[in-house]
């Protein structure tokens, strides 16, 4: 084997990933040079890679436009991405284990029924959701925009996936000591299956506070706007004060960086174990 | 005790049980039978019109052209993110040093929302305006600007809306990928440059793509599902104060504007989305019969 031609097989990979390496950060790029420009920096007939100045007043700014109600769709996004997380690991982690774990002679009827609904993508039930959230006087409201999402079977799949896997040892010593299902499962199964409930968790959370269909749909009145929203009203606005925008944008996806930088494990564990090979 | 059991069974599975019905069975069979209703602005309309609905969407050339946009991105989205994940994953995968680092930067946007994604290329990026970044790059070619989103012959517009969804997804696909390779056995390898074979094409066309191939049939079918959801960078890319522009409209923003915009003809979107839901339907069933999905591996 040619040692040079090898050598030269290796330089070219580095090369092409720190090429799409760059290309894949330029944009988070963009988004920072942009929200701490001015207007005029933005818009310069100049393109410039680096701002003339910094402005971080520009987020103080963002904050005091009456015009806006960003501060209110951020704790929107914040109460329904914490509610939907919690709502849907309790849920779903309650049924997956209940499927994996509790012999029930129709339980593969039951499972199957939820399998079942994840061929109709959500997307496609929006406007049917629409129909009955409506009817239910939920328009506009958090419960509209939180209630109707807490029902995963992606969740429940991955949990029964992995309670299916989950040593018996663990349950059989809890029932031998006199637990049964109830206590063995919050004081057995939960303290042992973190991983899981990291992993479905985080996904779920990212998945909340990025949803744009149906906050767009339900969300009519300002009050209940979600951050992305409000953003997206921004975007198709006639006027548009384009630092602003983006500072926004910037300010919008800092909670889901940290979040998914601290969790990135679990994600990727997550992801992998999702059953979907 | 076979009672108690059945009582266990519902105490953990029935709060979701119930949900799920009440959230996805019960708007489904609603809609359906809206779709049989004349349903303007009501959710119970008393004037039954039969399979009018239906036969109005599926002659409507709005309808129809949605569906034959979603066919057209489709056959763009899919092998190009499937390529470019891959080939992420090939190359994260035999990386010595600095391999977490490269996973995290391709990994990084799916922390992106669609909305900021398409707001950067929608005013930074793609704006149209010569100062636009990709406009200054043309211009030291001595190219003129494109107006990239409002461009429809040659289809710019299709360059913008691609983009953003590759850079938003491939990092994810990635993932899989980047699992998939790690679980191959290293003696297939090891057996493979013993019998000659030299590194490279041939040992990933005859090991590492067939030994992906589970992965490679998860990731096709994720792909189509996620290509027929498409709404967020079409809606963010393309509406503005004016309203959406007639072309590049995926069956789900046809859908939003016919049910909940100015008419809110829920009857109309109703059929619409029963429709769809059929077609996504029957093509998951049909992709996963024909790459015979769950045949292998399963429990």
């Amino acid at each position: 084997m040619d040692d040079g031609l090898v050598r030269a097989g290796r330089a070219l990979r580095a090369v092409v990933l720190v090429v799409l390496a760059l290309l894949f950060l330029i944009p988070f790029y963009l988004l920072v040079r942009n929200g701490l420009s001015s207007e005029q920096d933005i818009t310069s007939p100049e393109w410039a890679f680096f701002p003339r100045e910094l402005r971080w007043g520009n987020v103080r700014e963002l904050f005091d436009d009456p015009s806006v109600p960003f501060a209110r769709s951020l704790l929107n996004s914040a109460l329904i991405a914490v509610a939907t997380t919690l709502g849907t690991l309790l849920l779903a982690s309650l049924a997956g284990y209940g499927l994996a774990r509790i012999p029930y002679r129709h339980a593969n009827k039951v499972f199957y029924g939820i399998l079942g609904t994840l061929l109709v993508p959500a997307a496609v039930t929006f406007v049917p959701t629409f129909v009955l959230v409506s009817s239910l006087g939920w328009v506009s409201t958090l419960r509209g925009l939180i209630v109707p999402t807490l029902f995963s079977a992606f969740a429940c799949f991955v949990f029964r996936q992995y309670f299916l896997g989950f040593p018996r040892e663990l349950e059989d010593a809890a029932q031998v000591d006199g637990l049964g299902h109830w206590r063995t499962y919050w004081l057995v199964v939960v303290p042992n299956a973190r991983p899981v409930f990291a992993a479905v968790g985080t996904i779920v959370f990212l998945g909340a506070w990025n949803s744009f269909l149906w906050p767009l749909v339900i969300g009519q009145d300002q009050n209940a706007w979600t951050v992305q929203v409000a953003l997206s009203s921004f975007t198709t606005a006639q006027v548009v004060r384009l630092h602003e925008l983006f500072i926004a944008a910037g300010v919008s996806i800092l909670p889901l960086l940290v979040v998914f930088l601290c969790f990135q494990r679990w994600i990727v564990a997550g992801v992998e174990r999702s059953g979907i090979d | 005790m076979r009672r108690r059991r059945a009582l266990w069974f519902w105490v953990f599975v029935g709060p979701f049980a119930a949900g799920l019905a009440l959230f996805t069975y019960v708007p489904l069979l609603w809609s359906v039978g809206l779709s049989f209703f004349d349903a303007h602005n009501t959710v119970t309309p008393t004037d039954f019109v039969g399979l009018d609905n239906y036969t109005a969407m599926l002659k409507d050339g709005a309808f129809t052209g949605s569906l034959r946009t979603f066919l057209v991105f489709t056959a763009f989205i899919v092998p190009v993110t499937f390529a470019l994940s891959l080939a992420l994953a090939l190359m994260v995968n035999r990386v010595r040093r600095a391999q977490a680092f490269f996973r995290s930067v391709f990994f990084l946007p799916a922390a992106c929302s669609y909305v900021v994604a398409a707001l950067i290329w929608k005013m930074s990026i793609f704006n149209g305006v010569r100062f636009g970044l990709a406009n200054t790059l043309l211009g030291l070619f001595g190219t003129d600007s494109v107006a990239w989103l409002s461009t429809t012959h040659p289809p710019w517009y299709w360059l913008v809306i691609v983009t953003v969804r590759l850079w938003l997804q491939a990092g994810f696909y990635m993932i899989l990928f980047l699992a998939g390779l790690q679980r191959i056995d290293p003696v297939l390898y090891e057996a493979a440059a013993v019998d000659g074979a030299r590194p490279g094409w041939t040992v990933l066309r005859h090991i590492t793509l067939p030994q992906l191939r589970a992965t490679s049939v998860a990731v096709l079918l994720l792909l189509v599902i996620n290509a027929f959801q498409a709404f967020d960078e079409f809606y963010n890319l393309l509406s503005d104060a004016r309203g959406y522009p007639p072309y590049a409209r995926p069956p789900l923003v046809y859908l939003y504007y016919t049910a909940l915009g100015q008419g809110q003809n829920l009857g109309l979107g109703s059929a619409g989305a029963v429709i769809l839901a059929l077609i996504i339907a029957i093509v998951t069933v049909g992709q996963a019969r024909w790459l015979r999905l769950g045949k292998s591996g399963e429990e």
